[in-house]
């Protein structure tokens, strides 16, 4: 029983640039930082609409983490924005003492993250972040599918009252949530039901398992497919539940093995539910330049490697 | 308006308070508390323009932050003082379950603190950030940042400094302790700072010297700087200052930046430093 429907081919990093520009309209004290990537980031709609709550921080990324916590103080509502290497690994220590130990009330929005980076290659394909961001107490972190749902959540976490880590993408990916949809922040959405097993899956790699779920429906299995766009806090209701139903879980991201939302959803179940458990992500490894589509599917990101994980863990 | 003898008298007392809190729990930074007293007994009791009923935001006040957050001793013993919360808490320092942290934060909700500080050279940013803030809210208040000399070697320093010049930050004093020691050794031996006026003025700031350890000077320098905002740069002191100041065995090297006092050593610290405010 699946709901959702495939509409176009659009960028997640569109739908952070359009709910910005819509956050900003919607609340003043909405102010963006970007280190030297307006264009990348998509920012250039709501630097044209608010030039002066627009600020050019230049290549200098500890720098603006540590300005837009300063502006919180002011009552401002700060969005960084840079690739997700520059918006974590890099500002780590900032981001740490600054801004979540100071329980500051700043987005963190963070381009071009994992492998579907592409062409740039294993420096800017960070796999590494969700782990560093959701170790921090008090960070929300917030992984959206598509366009539209990243748009929501752009719009969402500027009415939220605390620090937001919020991870979108570079390439043209399906669009299939509904526009002008509600985000709710620690909400899974279940996008099909099942009773075999449950795919659980985060930013690109949900479409990954809906196409997957489909293939493996056509040879008779009952595949519930559960997105969860926000790795923190963690939907554990909803994730028991299913699991509750199926018995055996899959998880899909973008991210290391380590640290992810595998693990997340590893150490919920270990705690509740023991349940056998595969994982899609990348398996201790760097990336490499080539094509999003190439990189998903060398490193074991897409549809058929979601297809395998299925069938492992059926057999366990 | 305080008199001079009296921000001297006060700044006796904060100096009494640094040497038993580090004293008492046998830990923290004392020799870079001392060598600022007389900078926040002035800031908070003749310069600021601040309410001690806190409020985070602090419109329409003069913010105060500490990038050089081990010095944490000198800036709580003058929150209290000045009435942000009982001086009795000074007792609470570095303890457990106690709001005055060996570093400052906001995390145990402390009156006067307005982000945490002590990984260093993160100040500068949020003192712009602040500042900023209030340019695009119309306050015309000031933001004061206070930095250690050895702190300048992080390199974020120094993209802040370029920020807030290119931004214009001029509701902003950023002055440096520089007492030239850290704690391997003096600045020049560790990693040399080499011209800081021609470093920040190359950066386009306006730079000016004080004297930060004699009351009249520190008065009037912090004086001179607000005169100096508002004109499109970002104001920086060079504050001489001479770690551990006011206690004649803790100045002339680094020794005492990270030690506390033994009882002995207290006793002698304290008996030249008169008691004028009453010890917590």
């Amino acid at each position: 029983m699946a709901k959702y429907e495939y509409t176009e081919m659009k960028d997640t990093r569109s739908g952070f640039g359009d709910g910005l520009l819509e956050a900003g309209k919607r609340n003043d004290n909405v102010v963006a930082l970007c280190a030297d990537l307006t264009g990348s980031l998509k920012m250039d709609a709501f630097k044209d609409a608010f030039p002066d709550r627009f600020i050019q921080a230049g290549i200098a990324e500890a720098n603006m983490m540590g300005v837009a916590a300063g502006l919180t103080i002011g009552g401002k509502i700060p969005f960084t924005g840079t690739f997700a290497n520059f918006s974590t690994g890099r500002v780590y220590d900032q981001i740490r003492q600054s801004i979540a130990y100071s329980g500051k009330n700043v987005k963190i929005a963070a381009s071009h993250a994992g492998l579907t980076l592409g062409e740039d290659g294993a420096t800017h394909q960070i796999l590494e972040d969700i782990g560093l961001m959701k170790m921090l107490p008090g960070m929300v972190v917030i992984n959206p599918c598509d366009y539209e749902q990243t748009k929501a959540a752009t719009i969402a976490i500027a009415e939220y009252d605390g620090p937001v880590y919020l991870r979108f993408g570079r390439p043209k990916w399906p669009v299939f949530t509904p526009a002008n949809q509600k985000f709710e922040i620690g909400k899974a959405v279940t996008f099909q039901e099942g009773n075999d097993v449950t795919i659980i899956a985060t930013g690109h790699c949900v479409w990954e398992s809906l196409k997957a779920a489909e293939e493996l429906e056509s040879e008779g299995l009952s595949v519930e497919v559960i997105n969860i766009h926000t790795i923190k806090p963690l939907d554990d209701e909803a994730i028991l539940k299913s699991v509750a139903k199926t018995g055996r879980v899959v998880t899909a991201e973008e991210h290391q093995m380590n640290g992810g939302l595998g693990d997340s959803v590893a150490q919920l179940l270990a705690r509740n539910n023991p349940t056998p458990i595969e994982y899609v992500a990348v398996d201790d490894s760097f990336g490499e330049s080539g094509k999003p589509e190439e990189l998903f599917e060398k490193y074991g990101l897409g549809k058929s490697s979601i297809v395998e994980a299925v069938k492992r863990v059926m057999e366990r | 308006m305080a008199s001079i003898q009296e921000l001297e008298n006060t700044a006796s007392q904060v100096r009494r308070d640094i040497l038993r809190m580090v004293h008492a729990v046998n830990s923290g930074h004392p020799g870079g508390s001392l060598g600022c007293a007389d900078y926040f007994t002035a800031l908070y009791f003749e310069i600021m323009n601040h309410s001690s009923d806190f409020t985070m935001d602090g419109k329409n006040e003069d913010l105060c932050f500490l990038s050089n957050g081990h010095i944490s001793p000198v800036w709580y013993s003058v929150l209290a003082r000045s009435g942000y919360f009982p001086i009795s808490e000074l007792n609470t320092f570095r303890k457990i379950d106690s709001r005055l942290q060996g570093h400052p934060t906001t995390h145990e909700g402390l009156p006067g603190i307005r982000i945490a500080s002590g990984s260093l050279g993160q100040g500068m940013s949020a003192a712009i950030g602040a500042a900023m803030a209030k340019k695009m809210n119309h306050d015309d208040k000031l933001v004061y940042c206070l930095h250690g000399d050895g702190e300048l070697q992080e390199g974020q320093i120094w993209e802040a400094a370029m920020f807030a010049a290119h931004n214009k930050v001029d509701n902003l004093i950023c002055t440096v302790d520089y007492n030239k020691r850290q704690i391997d050794g003096d600045t020049d031996d560790v990693l040399s700072l080499g011209d800081l006026r021609a470093k920040f003025e190359a950066f386009g700031w306006e730079v000016m010297e004080m004297n930060g350890n004699n009351m009249a000077s520190t008065v009037s320098g912090l004086k001179a700087a607000k005169h100096l905002t508002g004109k499109g740069k970002p104001i920086c002191i060079l504050m001489t200052t001479e770690m551990g100041a006011g206690v004649d065995f803790m100045m002339g090297s680094h020794k005492w930046h990270g030690v506390a006092p033994n009882d002995e050593q207290l006793a002698n610290a304290l008996g030249q430093l008169t008691e004028k405010e009453g010890d917590y």
